[in-house]
């Protein structure tokens, strides 16, 4: 059973989410090459090929593939698809803006977002935001999947696979990538930080999100996130908001700080080995799912808990 | 130009659902249902491109059960000017609904299609990417700013890490993310006056798609549940707990 796993990549590296969603693949079969689509990406192929159980890593690059465009990077995996039976991407945004593609011009149902590989053919995956778990088995000849990465620890490196270059296919021209919006930060990335701190709308305002919460990310060299309620007041960009439709986190230390704790919320984050909660309402959902909650007011006690650590 | 919105009927996104005890599914039996939120918000940007003078006409189509028959009636209300009700028994895969929307566009003709990212019962957010896909069109996916032009769309996406901006040329799929705009409430004249706009039933067999699921549900089961956790009573005390105990910082 050949699999073909798309990377997430930056074109100079792979993402842990590659070798976390390799995880997976590897749960699935054995025979997995690793598709870098790019532009001037040899660094990433490289990156790639070092990672444990790979047969090869394809790379190909081209002005399109740059930006991981979905209808170029789609056309170029279909024109793959014969040598493989299972298709593999990380639940990145790349990952979800180009697979149900793929899916559709196989003629396939994706399989989104899976926690668990019961069989080849057999998955776990959440639904109603995590307040249930399906078991389902697709009867397509081909699988198309993308991969929880919270779900699965990253594969090591092994022996090194080759690396060869592809002729990427041409491309349409219906979609032109303009600009990216990307904040540059040395904080570790949300999906695969082991500490992750959390602020919501007790925060109040931009300011104080920053001068309270940031501190502490700096101490423990935690990632920080945000509920949907932070995000929407402007407290906090988009891509920190952690919940169903935001970023899905598993760390081995999440802090909530003024979240309430609605399912949505609770969807991104209750898969965290230790959760603290620091609020001042008492009767606070996110207290049930805590294993350590403080009560009080959060401008007193975070500002202590940055000089105890 | 011509606007298709395709709007899911679905537990209201306030329900704490409930897990049938048989592993067999999700009780849905007197559970409150509502628009897909995120379908919501692609209603009301079409609606808005509409008040701009940039859309002439908005079709809101769902596929679902009867009772979607209460959906539609909601974007009527909030603006919608028809509505196409493909009824469909039982689960019906994001698959199968690209296929029968791509039959509605092939029959409708629209620029531009704009749905939700994902619906909030199966958090599947693949719909808007397949029939993109099964047009040969163009896609922006996650939206939260669109300026629609001509021949073209500027469309600013939620991406990990940040934004990116792209242009896509028309007719494009356009999936929507949660900070494109506030869903309006529909008045109650506009609820009145949404009674005797048109609503057209069809079904799947009138677009020739085979609705049977791919994927077969072996079982539902309800998420592994946390332990209660403690109380702490201060600062100290959390920092001893996570550094003696949990052995995390």
């Amino acid at each position: 059973m050949a699999i073909l796993l798309l990377a997430e990549h930056n074109n100079v590296t792979v993402s842990e989410l590659t070798a976390r969603a390799l995880t997976a693949a590897s749960q699935i079969g054995a025979e997995i090459d690793i598709l870098v689509a790019g532009k001037v990406a040899q660094g990433a192929a490289d990156a790639a090929a070092k990672l444990a159980g790979v047969r090869r890593v394809l790379l190909a690059e081209s002005d399109a593939l740059e930006n991981q465009l979905a209808e170029p990077l789609a056309d170029l995996i279909v024109s793959l698809a014969g040598g493989y039976d299972v298709f593999v991407a990380a639940a990145t945004t790349t990952g979800k803006n180009v697979f149900p593609r793929v899916a559709a011009l196989l003629d396939v149902m994706q399989v989104s977002e899976i926690v668990e590989v019961v069989s080849p053919d057999t998955f776990k995956r959440p639904i109603y935001a995590g307040n249930a778990i399906q078991t389902v088995q697709s009867s397509d000849a081909k699988k198309v999947i993308t991969v929880r990465t919270s779900g699965f620890a990253p594969e090591g490196n092994g022996a090194g696979a080759p690396v060869e270059a592809l002729t990427a296919v041409a491309d349409r021209g219906l979609s032109v990538f303009l600009e990216n919006r990307i904040a540059k930060s040395d904080r570790p990335e949300l999906g695969s930080a082991r500490v992750v701190i959390s602020g919501g709308r007790a925060l109040g305002s931009l300011e104080k999100f920053r001068e309270v919460i940031l501190p502490i990310a700096d101490k423990l060299g935690a990632a920080v996130g945000a509920s949907r309620a932070a995000v929407d007041a402007g407290y906090a960009p988009n891509d920190w908001q952690v919940g169903q439709t935001g970023k899905i986190v598993a760390p081995d230390l999440y802090i909530a700080v003024g979240i309430s704790g609605a399912i949505q919320h609770l969807a991104g984050m209750k898969g965290a080995k230790v959760i603290v909660a620091i609020n001042k309402d008492g009767d606070a959902p996110i207290f049930q799912i805590a294993d350590y909650g403080l009560v009080g007011d959060l401008f007193e006690l975070l500002p202590e808990l940055e000089r105890l650590l | 130009m011509k606007v298709l919105v395709p709007v899911k009927r679905v537990v209201d996104y306030n329900v704490k659902i409930r897990v049938k005890a048989d592993g067999s599914g999700v009780d849905l039996a007197n559970v409150k249902m509502s628009m897909n939120p995120f379908d919501e918000i692609a209603l009301e940007e079409a609606i808005r491109l509409k008040e701009a003078g940039k859309v002439t006409e908005i079709i809101a189509v769902s596929i679902g059960p009867a009772q979607a028959h209460d959906t539609l009636r909601t974007a009527l209300a909030m603006g919608a000017d028809r509505a196409i009700l493909i009824i469909v028994d039982g689960a019906v895969e994001p698959l199968a609904v690209a296929k029968l929307l791509k039959g509605v566009v092939e029959a409708e003709a629209p620029r531009l299609v704009i749905l939700g990212k994902q619906a909030i019962d199966d958090d599947s957010n693949q719909t808007g990417q397949m029939l993109s896909a099964l047009l040969g069109w163009s896609q922006a996916t996650f939206a939260s700013k669109l300026e629609l032009g001509d021949d073209k769309a500027l469309v600013l996406r939620e991406v990990d890490g940040g934004l990116q901006s792209i242009e896509v040329s028309l007719p494009t799929v356009v999936t929507v993310d949660l900070r494109l705009n506030e869903p309006r409430y529909a008045s109650l004249p506009n609820i009145m006056k949404a009674k005797k706009k048109p609503l057209e039933e069809k079904t799947a067999a009138d677009y020739g798609v085979d609705v049977e699921p791919r994927l077969k549900v072996l079982r539902t089961e309800e998420p592994g549940t946390r332990k209660a956790g403690i109380r702490v009573g201060s600062v100290a005390e959390l920092v001893d707990k996570l550094r003696n105990e949990a052995r995390v910082i």
